[in-house]
């Protein structure tokens, strides 16, 4: 059992949500006829705000919503699109359900994981890169497939992924390193 | 409720509308198998063992989810539905341990049992044993999560029973189990250890460390603790009480526990410190002494002392029965009204409050109605911990869409439950409660035809209101402006309201004040004599309520008949064939200051503990000291039993018939679970041996005919005999009589006194407040896991195991300003003396520290203020001035 103020459970002091994600989750509670209900896009707003879902955004959630936190807790650590750790600047999601599989996915991730030198769920020691194994991205049709932050790579090959992996950090040296 | 006629395997059945086919099936006497089932939970349709056919229906419904309808026709069993039962068993065990021998609940599993009826030997598949926790964070129950089979039933009572929400179901497929927040230990989390889940569990997946032998017979009775008065069934073995289960048929707690009821209810019993023989002070030394040695000396004493030279404390623990016999003894034979109890030192200014506004100082309502309030207001009632199962009930009544507002200066478990939470400065209640009235008023929605109508006096309230606006109540109450027109106008627009209160209102110099104030506000919305309205004040004693109906009180003999009125003293004197005192005796304090004064020179404590419950013990024990001739009569030689010159070993709550009356006035009887251990005598027979020694004959052959004595002479309780209990009757008084049904709603057409009466009462502040030498404020308090002066609950492993001993409540930022941390030992200090302790940071508002008073090696009481209400004569305990510092 971990303790319950260790880094993995994702304490990391306290939080702010902003006016406009208040008032988007206003909006979300309305349209439900439980609070419940509400609560599935109301952890998405409140992550899209934040980047990912530390001990204190549950605990706001659940008084919000008026839940127990151990339903808001389960819920988080049921869906894997919930992040309980805080992620870095980028989010590599890499597929790898059966039509990237059979093209060879788990060669990649693992190609990707040697040059990050992380596992699949980690950050990169610079709090630069989160990589993260995922299930199906719905393109099997280009696959493999790999997400990095919003925007979609398709027909991998492990030169494809290099040369993301390069201009990805080129792109962040011009804008003046990590931040 | 309309009834629907179905078949299920060609039987015709009746059912209710509404109802479900497992439920019909099984009113039936057909069998259905389950695993997620519970008669007390919501259908969850998880196991998929309860599956059937009906006809017209696709696939096979679990029936546990599946409502009867017309003409349905159900097929419980056939070969098909068994394949598909014995499959789910198969996928059950695919992850289950095989060491059944060894498993703690082998023989007793729901699993094991199924497998063994429907015929499954071997899953067949390939074994992957479940990865899950196993948590032994608890000290009375663990949980081995590879034995779950998740059916969820620990997690539905926590949430939908219980209301705790401690535990939730986290991650997914394989992995997935019930787990605490975060996934910690569960002795880190919000649980209750009230037991629950561990009753619910179908499996070995949670047990009781010391799950104990099986009962040889069990025996229903009521809980000794609290005033809410749950049904407890009693497991014997041996002769001795080994178990505590909640009693189904019980309508209070409907067979639920908290953790004080399932683990201290017993386990004090059979406790080897219980005292077995009297003891009697020789050259300074209690020493063993035979029953009629002890009690000679007793009545050679107490004749010397009759009058006004004798007081008698009664007891809010003991039965009607005792006190009844207590207070006759102490008017009959001793000649003297001083006799009174620590219902002084709870409840009395609501006595005396709610007397005065309604003409009945006892809650108004039953806990039941609770649930029927839109809007229920709590003050001063840390309910889930203090009446846990009456707090579970408002749990459940919140989720179901009742709307809490709170006024604590604590952060308690029901703090996250509210729809406004206002922490008032401790001491102000009057004003916040003007505050509220205020604006009901400005705003309109007073129920004015209902003040017009059914009360007086409401022009002067009215007229002090008007000062008290939102701006002035917060300068002196902290609460911010806003919310106090929040919860003023969520109060008013409750269709009814409730209010609940406890000893967070009373305990204070303007006890009374504070009642009469949310008696005020009850009338001014027209919330009362209506189900779901009322004024409730919650009850801290398992019989505080039945020991001052009896006449443990100094002013009134039992049914409130005053001693000073000639008729009732007439009445009593014509009973008992003897003249009585016309005086009102003594109080509580007062005796005990008589007794420092050598007034008293003998006094008789029945089952209690002034050594630790009165205010300012050091005083208290000075008093108990200066009194000539002190006998106790306890069932464990307590702090005040240590000063007493006779000790006399009685019995607990287990060893006897009797009755107690709950906080809502419900008498409840107590049934002999096991026969007095040897040595022991009850209290009701020892009083009546020290009369008749004294030459005034008392002897009655049961508890059955005391109650008897006490229906004839007192018109409230006129109709409540054994038979009746025994029957199953559920009797609040007022019951006059044998046919009546008894009174669960007082006041329904009109008050008891008449007219409602509105008191106009200004804010006044507490008797010592913070200063330079003294900055915080201290207040006083029960917690969950103890009870009282702690003689029985610290006598119980298991609540001894999950709070030890003493400690101070901190706010973080004055911690950090005194730099003590968490778990530090510090002192505490007012003007009446100095105790150590360990800190606890949280919880408490900044500059107040909390302090619970159930420890004897840091008695809370040594530091708390002795200064009393004016009328009702109840101390300040949740007001003194009081300093901190790290310990040296």
């Amino acid at each position: 059992m971990s303790n319950p103020a260790s880094r993995e459970n994702g304490v990391d002091g306290p939080i702010t949500i902003n006016g406009e994600t208040v008032r988007a989750i206003d909006e979300i509670v309305k349209r439900y006829p439980v609070a419940e209900a509400a609560l599935l896009p109301v952890l998405h707003k409140v992550q899209d705000q934040l980047g990912w879902l530390p001990v204190s955004a549950l605990d706001w959630v659940a008084k919000r919503l008026g839940l127990p936190k151990t339903r808001v807790y389960g819920v988080t650590s049921f869906y894997t699109m919930f992040k309980r750790q805080k992620p870095g600047k980028h989010r590599i999601e890499i597929c790898t359900n059966i039509s990237c599989s059979l093209l060879g996915a788990e060669h990649l991730r693992d190609h990707i994981a040697k040059k990050l030198n992380i596992k699949p769920g980690e950050t990169t020691e610079d709090g630069r890169i989160t990589f993260d194994e995922v299930e199906c991205l719905g393109s099997c049709g280009t696959a493999p497939v790999m997400l990095v932050d919003d925007k979609f790579y398709e027909k991998l090959t492990p030169e494809k992924v290099d040369d993301v992996l390069d201009k990805l950090n080129k792109d962040d040296l011009e804008a003046g390193g990590n931040d | 409720m309309a009834k629907v006629t179905l078949t299920i395997d060609g039987k015709t059945v009746q059912a209710e509308e509404g109802s479900t086919v497992l439920e019909a099936a099984s009113a039936a006497d057909i069998d259905i198998p389950t695993l997620c089932y519970a008669k007390d939970l919501e259908p969850y349709g998880g196991c998929r063992m309860c599956i059937v056919k009906v006809e017209g229906i696709r696939g096979m419904p679990p029936s546990c989810t599946t409502r009867v309808a017309e003409g349905m026709k159900v097929t419980t069993e056939d070969d098909e539905i068994l394949q598909a039962r014995r499959m789910v068993l198969r996928l059950l065990m695919a992850d289950h341990p095989s060491d059944c021998l060894s498993c703690p609940a082998n023989l007793e599993c729901e699993l094991q049992a199924l497998t063994k009826k429907l015929g499954v030997r071997e899953h067949g598949l390939i074994h992957l044993d479940r990865q899950a926790t196993l948590d032994e964070s608890h000290p009375v129950f663990i949980r081995d999560m590879k034995r779950c089979i998740l059916c969820a039933k620990c997690v539905r009572t926590c949430n939908e029973v219980v209301g705790a929400g401690a535990i939730g179901l986290i991650n997914r497929g394989h992995r997935a189990e019930p787990a605490p927040f975060l996934g910690t230990g569960i002795k880190f989390s919000n649980c209750e250890s009230c037991g629950e889940c561990v009753e619910h569990c179908p499996t070995g997946a949670l047990y009781y460390r010391e799950p104990g032998p099986e009962p040889d017979y069990e025996v229903s009775t009521i809980c000794p603790y609290c005033g809410t008065g749950c049904g407890l069934v009693l497991g014997v073995n041996k002769g001795k009480v080994i178990r505590a289960k909640g009693d189904p048929d019980n309508p209070i707690n409907q067979g639920h526990l908290c953790v004080k009821g399932r683990f201290g209810s017993y386990e004090f019993v059979n406790h080897p410190d219980r005292l077995k023989t009297p003891l009697v002070r020789k050259d300074g030394e209690l020493v063993e002494a035979s029953w009629d040695e002890a009690l000679d000396l007793v009545v050679q004493r107490f004749k010397e002392s009759k009058g006004d030279k004798f007081a008698a404390l009664a007891s809010a623990k003991e039965p009607n029965e005792d006190n009844y016999i207590m207070q006759k003894f102490a008017r009959a034979v001793m000649k003297t009204n001083s006799v009174d109890h620590c219902a002084r030192l709870c409840h009395a200014s609501t006595v005396a409050g709610l007397a005065a506004s309604f003409g009945s100082g006892a809650m108004t309502n039953s806990i039941e109605d609770m649930e029927q309030a839109e809007v229920v207001l709590v003050t001063g009632s840390n309910t889930t911990e203090n009446h846990p199962i009456i707090g579970n009930r408002l749990r459940h009544a919140i989720d179901k869409g009742t709307k809490l507002i709170l006024f604590d200066p604590r952060d308690i478990p029901l703090a996250g439950k509210a729809v406004i939470w206002c922490r008032q400065r401790p001491g102000t209640d009057v004003a916040w409660i003007n505050g509220l009235m205020h604006v009901i008023i400005e705003e309109g929605l007073a129920d004015l035809d209902y003040v017009r109508e059914r009360c007086e006096g409401f022009e002067a309230v009215e007229e002090l209101v008007k000062s008290y606006t939102p701006e002035r109540v917060s300068k002196i109450t902290g609460v911010p402006a806003q919310d106090l027109v929040e919860a003023a106008k969520l109060y008013a627009s409750g269709k009814p309201a409730t209010i609940i209160y406890s000893m967070g209102i009373t305990q204070h110099t303007t006890g009374t004040d504070n009642v009469k104030s949310l008696a005020n506000l009850a009338m001014l919305c027209g919330n009362m004599g209506k189900p779901g309205g009322g004024v409730n004040p919650l009850r801290g004693q398992n019989n505080v309520q039945g020991a001052c109906d009896v006449g443990g009180l100094p002013n009134v003999y039992s049914g409130y008949q005053k001693v000073t009125d000639p008729a009732a003293r007439k009445k009593f004197e014509e009973a008992w064939h003897t003249d009585l005192p016309a005086e009102a005796g003594l109080t509580i304090t007062e005796i005990l200051e008589a007794a420092e004064k050598g007034e008293v020179k003998a006094l008789y404590i029945m089952g209690e503990n002034p050594m630790l419950s009165d205010p300012d013990v050091t005083h208290v024990e000075k008093a108990l000291k200066a009194t000539e001739f002190l006998v106790v009569q306890d069932i464990f030689l307590t702090e005040t039993a240590r000063l007493a010159d006779v000790v006399l070993p009685a019995v607990t709550f287990a060893e006897r018939d009797g009755t107690f009356t709950n906080t809502e006035r419900r008498v409840q009887r107590l049934h002999q679970v096991i026969p007095p251990l040897s040595g022991c005598r009850k209290d009701w027979e020892i009083i009546c041996d020290i009369a008749t020694r004294m030459g005034y004959p008392m002897s009655y052959e049961s508890e059955s005919e005391i109650q008897d004595e006490i229906a004839e002479l007192t018109p409230s309780y006129g109709g409540i005999t054994y038979d009746r209990l025994d029957r199953g009757d559920q009797l609040a008084w007022p019951c006059p009589t044998k046919d009546h049904p008894g009174t669960p709603i007082l006041h329904t057409k009109k008050f008891t006194r008449g007219k409602g009466k509105f008191f106009a009462i200004e804010y006044i502040s507490a008797d010592e407040l913070p200063d330079k030498d003294f900055p915080m404020v201290l207040t006083t308090g029960r917690i969950l896991e103890h009870f009282h002066t702690g003689t029985m609950t610290r006598k119980s492993k298991s609540l001894h195991a999950l709070v030890p001993g003493p400690y101070v409540e901190i706010h973080p930022a004055d911690a950090r300003h005194y730099k003590i941390r968490d778990g530090e030992k510090v002192r505490v200090s007012s003007r009446r003396g100095s105790i150590e302790l360990i800190a606890k940071v949280g919880r408490v508002d900044r500059g107040l520290i909390f302090i619970p008073f159930h420890f004897f090696e840091a008695a809370a009481n040594v530091l708390t203020n002795p200064a009393v209400d004016p009328v009702a004569k109840i101390p300040e305990y949740k007001v003194c001035a009081a300093r901190l510092e790290k310990s040296a």
